[in-house]
Order: structure tokens, then sequence, then C-alpha cells
């Protein structure tokens, strides 16, 4: 096992800045010293391991990839809400129904909030959510197999853009709709939206065993615009902040008319409260049509059920369980600090972050302190639950995340910098440029109660000029500054692939000893699976052709296929036999219109090939298995529809 | 005497360890392997260091033609071992005891590590001829036929003792905890040899 040496690494180079110092007094200021020295900071040697892990929402990609910290490198791009041909997944018969939803299938989507399971308010490191904006989904993948396991759509809402942060004990993962529409969607005139659409925050049970999600409860609230949330945590446990634009209720040229008024809501929503209204028969199940997508690592295969109602909750049938937080200039991140009491709004038109105080809301709300009411639900006064504002100098907060030292780190999409402020006092401590137009940030376990304060990394954008030029479509820029110290450093900058919305970071000594090598042969339940070569086989049914075919370095068994007919839906059912870390093998036919297949060790992967000439046709491993992996092919021969050979299959027989 | 014969069944009963720990260790490492493959070879059965390594050996060895690892019933001394080390355990308890209760002389000690070291070298002249025919009687149809610079076919077998650079493979053979443990309670007998040996003198002098 490979230790994390990055620690001794770093204090071996603060040794060498040390030596340095004493050596050349009155020349460590030159900036070649803090040049050499931020290098080593961010230096991995080959064959060493980042110190962290983190995972970078995709954007656009739709999918998450893992990178190291502080190095930058990615290590993997795992494949959540879009097709991917790398693995074969959306496109092998197993994985299909993950990217099934009530719209048929949907082979993308707008990845942005990954979030990782937590345990006391501690990062656990089981899982990690991310949630599909364009057709609401939420995903869970597992951070053994670094694997999608499921995904479900979450009905009701449009725009899944508060989503998909966990509670404390994972109990939840929320998901809060942007876009309000009309619930149950029907035929109505759009500039009939005020007072008619309306905006679901959904609470998606955990299961705290295998992680299995079932949407517990939706409230249904006014038609706002909710953008991002966040849970409370220590004493604000049980309760949940979303911020909120367009309390305007427009809907249309929102750029203005969802700017007018001076302060929108942070919507505060004690969960605890409405999960036991809800646990005591409170709340209306309402016809609702969503897929359930769950992937079996036993079978290597996804299921995908429609579910056909949710239980809706009216928030005025709850009294005492949702309040409005008035926050000016449309905010938009929503961020909780470690301790639980301080709800950040990051209003991003304006150059000041607004701080409430979860005491503060909580004694405005026994004094029923309300300043009016929105729909019915109670509108506390702004100044009873503001705990201070922070003067940053700054323009277009967007972002907050905490280093668990009582610093708070705002990013400032418009000035394009990253601001760090002392919680409490409000004052700014320092601030950092960004390259550019930086949006979130992260810190590891920055969103926790207890986060991990080394680095902050900064994700941008606009790249333009960071990297050589690559034509007007490029990656993303990322920064990653040493937050150890009372002034941030910039250490290093890397391109990250899509665009990473937010991010999630967690030590690597709390994944890596669990991260699978192989899937067990001998636990693989894939009903088309063979477990050993001698029951690789050929099966007709009908116009179907089952090809049962195993792999080990380097042959295929069957290799040589005959009696496929022009017309036959035939499915290869490829079992990896290699039980070695790392030695997958692939699978492509000519003319097959899909994807490769990938196939782990000890995995089974299926995919569809229709032929449509005769002829004798190859197929080949796609995966560098071995030094005979040129050798690793075979043929399959096609015959004309009205032939009458008969399915035969052979491997090494001359 | 009975200090003498106290070691001698502790010597003789550190023997049945082999019956829990490996006797010896062959370890494969290579650039492609940075947590090598290796075999635990029991009086019984050879075992892979992780569960999938003797598979996984066995996978690499077919590129050159090699024979699987032999499983407990294809090999005879998987079943005559664990006798041959149960009796001999026994024995030098019995004789022990026996010492312990003056029914048998010191000689008897010696007289069992001899046969002991007899059976032990004659072992590990057949754990070497195993070796030799494993790697040497290779598949003529082996994928990669490779040869020595004079035109020999190349024998992949494994070293008795030490390291061995083969192609991209470091081997490492050596014993393992089950073997260093009857090399002590040898040792053990052959002291209790001498312990005896004084003894007896030491008592013969004071007879005198």
């Amino acid at each position: 096992m490979k230790t994390y040496k990055f620690q001794l690494l770093s204090l071996f180079g603060a040794l060498i800045l040390l030596t340095s110092c004493g050596n050349n007094n009155g020349q460590n200021k030159s900036s070649g010293a803090l040049n050499s020295s931020n290098a080593e900071k961010v230096y991995v040697a080959p064959g060493e391991h980042d110190e962290f892990y983190a995972f970078m929402s995709g954007g656009y990609s739709g999918n998450l990839t893992v990178y190291g910290l502080p190095s930058g490198r990615m290590f993997k791009e795992i494949p959540v809400f879009s097709q991917f041909p790398t693995s074969g997944y959306g496109y092998s018969e197993e994985t299909k129904p993950m990217l099934e939803t009530s719209h048929g299938f949907v082979p993308w989507d707008d990845s942005h909030h990954p979030d990782i399971s937590q345990t006391n308010g501690e990062l656990d490191g089981r899982w990690i959510f991310i949630n599909g904006n364009n057709t609401p989904r939420i995903a869970r993948i597992s951070l053994t197999t670094f694997e999608t396991e499921e995904i479900i759509e979450v009905p009701n809402s449009a725009g899944n853009h508060s989503s998909s942060f966990v509670t404390e004990n994972s109990e939840y993962v929320v998901a809060g709709t942007r876009f309000s529409v009309p619930i149950p969607q029907r035929d109505m005139p759009i500039n009939e939206y005020k007072g008619n659409f309306q905006g679901a925050l959904s609470f998606i049970s955990v299961d705290p065993k295998h992680g299995h999600m079932d949407i517990k409860f939706q409230i249904i609230m006014p038609g706002f615009n909710y953008d991002l949330s966040h849970p409370g945590r220590g004493k604000s446990h049980g309760w949940f902040f979303f911020t909120t634009y367009n309390t305007e209720e427009a809907n249309s040229l929102q750029e203005v008319n969802s700017s007018q008024n001076d302060k929108d809501f942070i919507a505060a929503i004690n969960w605890k409260k409405v999960e036991e209204y809800v646990n005591s028969g409170g709340g209306k199940k309402v016809p609702a049509k969503y897929a359930h997508n769950i992937y079996d690592e036993a079978t290597h295969t996804a299921t995908s059920t429609m579910k056909k109602e949710v239980l809706t909750v009216n928030p005025l049938d709850v009294p005492g369980a949702v309040f409005f937080l008035p926050t000016p200039k449309s905010p938009h991140g929503c961020d909780v600090d470690p301790t639980g009491n301080y709800i950040i709004g990051n209003g991003k038109l304006s150059a000041d972050l607004t701080v409430h105080s979860f005491d503060n809301m909580i004694a405005a709300i026994e004094g029923e302190k309300f300043d009016g009411e929105a729909y019915g639900i109670p509108i506390l006064k702004f100044e009873d639950v503001l705990a201070g504002t922070v003067k940053s100098g700054g323009l277009g907060p967007l972002h907050t995340e905490f280093d668990g030292k009582g610093n708070a780190y705002t990013t400032f999409f418009i000035s394009s910098e990253v601001v760090k402020w002392k919680l409490g006092t409000w004052e700014v401590i320092d601030r950092k440029p960004t390259y550019y137009s930086v949006g979130h940030l992260m810190i590891p376990g920055g969103n926790s109660r207890k986060p991990f304060g080394k680095y902050v990394v900064a994700l941008n954008k606009i790249t333009k000029d960071r990297y050589l030029p690559v034509g007007p479509e490029m990656e993303h820029s990322a920064q990653i500054y040493d937050i150890s110290g009372e002034k941030m450093e910039l250490l290093y900058d890397f391109p990250t692939h899509g665009e990473p919305h937010y991010a999630a970071g967690i030590p690597a000594e709390l994944l890596a000893p669990k991260a699978k090598k192989i899937y067990r042969l001998d636990e693989n339940k894939h009903p088309y699976a063979v477990t050993s070569p001698d029951q690789a086989r050929v099966e007709r049914k009908g116009n179907e052709v089952h090809i049962y075919m195993s792999t080990i370095r380097s042959h295929f068994t069957p290799d040589n296929i005959e009696g496929v007919k022009v017309g036959d839906k035939v499915y290869f059912h490829i079992t990896n036999h290699e039980q070695d870390f790392d030695v997958p093998h692939g699978f492509a036919m000519i003319g097959q219109n899909s994807s490769e297949l990938l196939i782990m060790p000890g995995q089974t992967k299926s995919s569809l090939w229709e032929p449509k000439q005769v002829g004798v046709w190859p197929f080949y491993c796609t995966d560098f298995c071995s030094a005979l992996h040129q050798e690793m092919q075979g043929y399959i021969r096609v015959s004309p529809a009205n032939s009458n050979i008969e399915i035969s299959w052979s491997l090494g027989e001359d | 005497m009975k200090k003498a014969s106290i070691l001698m069944i502790i010597g003789a009963l550190l023997l049945t360890s082999l019956f829990k720990f490996p006797l010896w260790n062959i370890m494969l490492g290579a650039p492609q392997y940075p947590e090598p493959l290796g075999m635990n070879i029991y009086i019984d059965g050879i075992q892979g260091m992780n569960e999938f390594d003797i598979k996984n050996i066995d996978g690499l060895n077919h590129y050159i033609g090699m024979k699987t690892i032999p499983k407990p019933k294809d090999m005879w001394e998987f079943s005559v071992f664990p006798l041959v080390i149960g009796s001999m355990s026994a024995f030098g308890v019995i004789i022990g005891l026996l010492g312990l209760f003056g029914k048998v002389g010191y000689h008897w000690f010696l007289g069992w590590l001899i046969i002991m070291t007899i059976l032990d070298v004659l072992g590990m002249y057949d754990f070497n001829t195993w070796m030799i025919d494993y790697g040497t009687n290779l598949d003529p149809k082996a994928i990669m036929k490779l040869q020595n610079p004079d035109g020999t076919p190349m024998s992949y077998k494994p070293p008795l003792f030490g390291h061995q650079k083969m192609l991209n493979f470091d081997a490492y053979s050596y014993p393992r905890l089950g073997g260093y443990l009857m090399g002590v309670g040898m040792i053990f007998t052959l002291v209790a040899f001498y312990v005896g040996k004084r003894s007896k003198i030491t008592n013969d002098e004071n007879t005198i």
C-alpha cells in the first residue's frame, strides 16, 4: 500500500527552505526562491501519491472527474449522466437503463455539485452524490468502485440546481428546483407564471446501509428560483437553507426583471419538522412519473423502474417549518460555516456578503418578529437575523468555503478573486486574483464540520490565455492556493475537464485503502456470465443470438463463430476472467452501431450487434492487455438471412 | 538430562508449526507487479500470498509454456510430507519423554537429528528436482520460446535459495516462518544432545 508521503515531502521542502534562508540571509525574498518552494509544494514525485482526492463536476460533460491535490493530475473520468464510449457506459445493455428517464433515454446532462456523504457532519467517504441539472436527476457514485450506482429522477423540478447536498448524517440528499414550473405540469400561458408556478424542494432519503435513494417528500414552495443550498450542521442540524432569486416571479428577460427587488430570500427549512409531519401521515401523494435506476454490483447490471407518485408537502400545513430570511441582491451561493451558526448569502449583484446568524434566526422565530409574509410563509426581519456584513471590496460574490480555523474564503466572479475573511469580525484578511472569473471554490471538507484547510482550489469560468492556445473551445482553468498561512499563496494552475462547477475534496487516506482493485469472478451474478471458459457458448433464440464469451490474456473464448445471419440481433456477453489488478479487456466489433466495451476483471458486459452484410467480420480486444494483445481477435461468419448454417463456435481448433 | 529432554521435546514439537505456517516462500516481482506475486509452500500444498496470486502466476506462465502450479492432489509429496513431519515430531517427543524418565540416553537425540537432517536434505533435493522439471519441461507449443545466448532453451527454474533475475521478474526464494521454526527446533535438539552429554559427564564425575 502506498503511503501518503506528501506531508513528509513538504516538511522536507520547508526544511530546505529554512536551510536556504539560513544560507542566504537577506536574499530569501527573491522570486526565484519563492517559485521553487511553490514548485515543491505541488510536486508529487513519480510513484508517490497525492494527499487529497478532488472530485470535480464535469458541467456540460455530464460526468465527474477525479483529480489529485496538490498535483492537479487527473486520474479518472467517472461517467454519470452522459454516454461514455470509453467504457461503454450508456451503450452497453447493462448500463443503458441508467440513463432512462420519464422523457425516455436521455444520454446527457449538466452535472454541477458533487457532495461526499457525511457522518456526524464529517466526510465519511462512502458515496459521492451529484446532480443532473437539465433533466433533473441525482446520482450516487460508489467511492470503492468509483462508478455510478444509482440515478433517481426528480419530478416537479426543472433545472435541478440547488442540489445535491447531503445532511449531516447523509439522512437526505437534497435537490431544489431552479425553475419554477406548473405543478403538476399542464398547458397554460407562460405569462400567467406569477402565483401559478411553484418550486419543489425534494428531500431524497439515503439508505444508511446500501445508499439507495428514495424521494421522501417534496416541499412545494412559491414560484421563485431556488439557486443553491446547504445543510445546517452542528446546532443548525435539522435545517436546510436555500438561496432564491426571481422573487419578482418574472417569466421573461429575467436578467433585468429578476433583478429588481433589493432583497430576495434565503429559505430556511426545518426538515426535521417536515419529516415528523410526513412520518405521522402528513402530506399529499400526487401522481408523478420519474425513473429510478439502480446498478447492481453483483449482476453488473442496472435496472430502471418508473415510479408513479410522490409525496408533496404544502409548507403552510407545517407551521414553524419554513421561513424566509431577506438577503440582498439575488444571492447565489448559500454556505454554512463549520459551527453551523453562520449562513452566508453571496449576493451576486453586490459587493458585500450577507451573513445571517442561526442563533438570531431562532430568537427571531421564537419572538415571532416577522416582517410580513410571502404566500403565507413568514418573512423574518433582515436586521434581526443579520450577524454581519463583509465589506469585501470585491464584486460579484458567488461561493464561500471554510478552513476550519475561523476563516472563510469567498469567490468573486466579476472582480475575479478569492477573498479570505474572518468569521465573527467580518474583516478581510487577504485577497488573491484568479484567472479568470472564478465560480466555485473548494477546500477539502470545506462545507462540513471538519474542513481540511490546507489548499483551496479556484474553479474558473474563463480560461483565455492561461495555456497554449487550442482554438476557440478550451478546457476551464483551475488554480490551487496554499492556505496554511495567514496569506494565500498561488501554487499552481491546471486545466480541468468539461466545466467544473462545484467540487468535493477528501483526504486520500479515507478513500485509497478501500478502493476496489478487481470484481470477484466468484461473486459475478450476471445472468449471462460464464465463470469458466468451458461454459462459453453460442445460443440462438429465434433471430436473437447470444454469445457467452470469456476473455483472458490473450484470447476470446470462442473466437470463431459461424451460423449468424443477416438480420439477427447478436448479443455479445463478455466476461473478463482476469483476477489481476488493472487487466481490463476491451471488445469492438467492426461496423457495430455502438461503442466498444471495456470490461474490468471479473465483470460481464453486453452489447448488441445487428449484422447487415454477409461476410466474415472480425472483432478484437481494444485494451493493450498483454504482449499478445494484437493476437487477441476473432471472426464471425455472417451468412444470408435464408441460409441454414447451424450455430457453431470454436477456439484453437484447426 | 532433565533439561536436555525438555529441550528435545520442545525441539520436536516445533516441527508441528509446519502444519500451520509455510515452509518456504517464492516471490516474483516485476515492473508491472509493484506488489509482487508470491507463493507460500506448505507441507501439504502451495498457496498464493494474495488470493489470486496462483491464478495470476499460472496466467503469466502460460506464455512460456510452464505447467500450472500443482494442486495438493497432483503431487505425492503433499500427502507424504505431513506424515513424515508428524511422525518425526511424535518420535522426537517420545524419545524426549523416555530421556526424561531415564529410559534412553542422549545419543538418541543425535540419532533423531541425523535422521531429520537426512530427511530435510532429501526434501530439498526433491523440491529442487520438481523445480527443475517445472522450469524446463515446457509446452513445445509455448507462445514464447526463449533461448540462452548459447542456443539452449532458457530455464525458468526459480532459485532453490536466494535471488535470481528471470526475464522481467525478480525471483526470491527463502524459508518462511514454518521453515525457520523447524530449523530452531532442530538446533534445540542439537543443544539437547550437548546438554545431555555434559550432564552425563558431570554425573559420571560426581559418581566417581
